[in-house]
């Protein structure tokens, strides 16, 4: 194909792409417009129902409580496909070999980089366990709490304290609090089954609202998925960081 | 559209656009990185701050470095073979 025709092709779908996206965007409300009558129902149930003031959370685990169980699963399928992937390619004996060359490594890490990292770890892990725990109250909650405490991880690392994963010890204590925690979530929907009428209802006491333990079965899964995304994470960030130091070995 | 929305689009619109012309995937990974920033910025400045800090910790720590660790690992095989 000559460049021309190549070039026609691009113009022809970049004005078509321009001409669906102005379509599609005209119709939108406008930022400044009321509310539409969904979004009173569904604070109002959040709220009043669950006793919830984050209404994103009321909905993501309780009117959507199921889609964002997909969306946890889809997470731990990911990350187990990384570490199946990844850990087909190595050897135990090149496992040494990588853990040698963290530590050697380790001393090239300016000072500066390491106090900084050491200093950060503690309190950004207390973050994210805060903004995990207050989920129900404040905008946050699981998903984003548990990438903050993995970057807390990542801050370790770069403090040059823990280079490489020399046994497979921590790495499996990861998998299973990956695998606990996204069962949790699962036996918290069949939990509804069980003790109410539904799957994903509410059976335990919803508390006071605005108080830090409230929402009922909302803050459970506000932590399972805390824990679910912070060691799928670590685990897919390890996987990727062995197979780096592998590489430069 | 108050004017705060309009630089923060503005903003917004320039990111991506560095994030696309930036041609070394090293340094492209890091403006990514800003461009999910700007969004962020976007997200909260428009009323959603749940998604906004999704959009932080996702764009700005978990992609950068799963790309920079790709790029690490496909370079160094590019100088073995």
């Amino acid at each position: 194909m000559s460049g021309r025709a190549r070039l026609a092709m691009v113009a022809l779908a970049g004005v078509a792409l321009a001409v669906v996206l102005v379509v599609a965007v005209i119709d939108l409300p406008r930022p400044d417009a009321p509310p539409p009558r969904s979004a009173k129902l569904s604070t109002s149930v959040a709220l009043h129902e669950r006793h919830v003031t984050n209404i994103v959370a009321g909905i993501t685990f309780d009117l959507r409580g199921l889609d964002t169980l997909g969306e946890e699963l889809i997470l731990f399928a990911a990350a187990v496909g990384v570490s199946v992937l990844l850990r087909a390619q190595r050897e135990d004996s090149t496992m040494q070999d990588a853990a040698d060359a963290a530590e050697q490594r380790r001393a090239q890490v300016p000072a500066s980089a390491r106090a900084l990292g050491a200093a950060l770890a503690g309190p950004i892990i207390v973050f994210g366990a805060y903004i995990v725990a207050h989920g129900q109250l404040t905008p946050g909650g699981g998903f984003q709490g548990g990438v903050i405490l993995a970057a807390a991880l990542l801050l370790v690392y770069v403090a040059g304290q823990v280079l490489a994963l020399p046994t497979d010890s921590p790495v499996d204590l990861v998998e299973v609090t990956e695998a606990l925690a996204a069962a949790a979530y699962g036996l918290v929907a069949v939990g509804g089954l069980i003790f109410a009428s539904a799957a994903m209802t509410n059976f335990v006491a919803l508390g006071v609202t605005g108080h830090l333990l409230s929402g009922g079965t909302i803050l459970i899964l506000e932590v399972a998925v805390g824990i679910e995304v912070a060691s799928a994470l670590t685990l897919i960030l390890a996987e990727l960081l062995d197979q780096a130091l592998l590489r430069s070995t | 559209m108050s004017v705060l929305q309009i630089t923060a689009l503005i903003v917004v619109a320039l990111a991506g656009t560095a994030t696309v012309a930036m041609r070394d995937p090293v340094r492209q990974a890091v403006v990514a990185g800003i461009f999910g920033l700007s969004l962020s910025i976007l997200f909260f400045i428009f009323g959603a701050p749940d998604v906004a800090l999704s959009q932080i910790v996702v764009a700005t720590v978990a992609v950068p470095l799963m790309v920079l660790l790709a790029l690490a690992k496909l370079g160094d095989q590019g100088e073995d073979e």
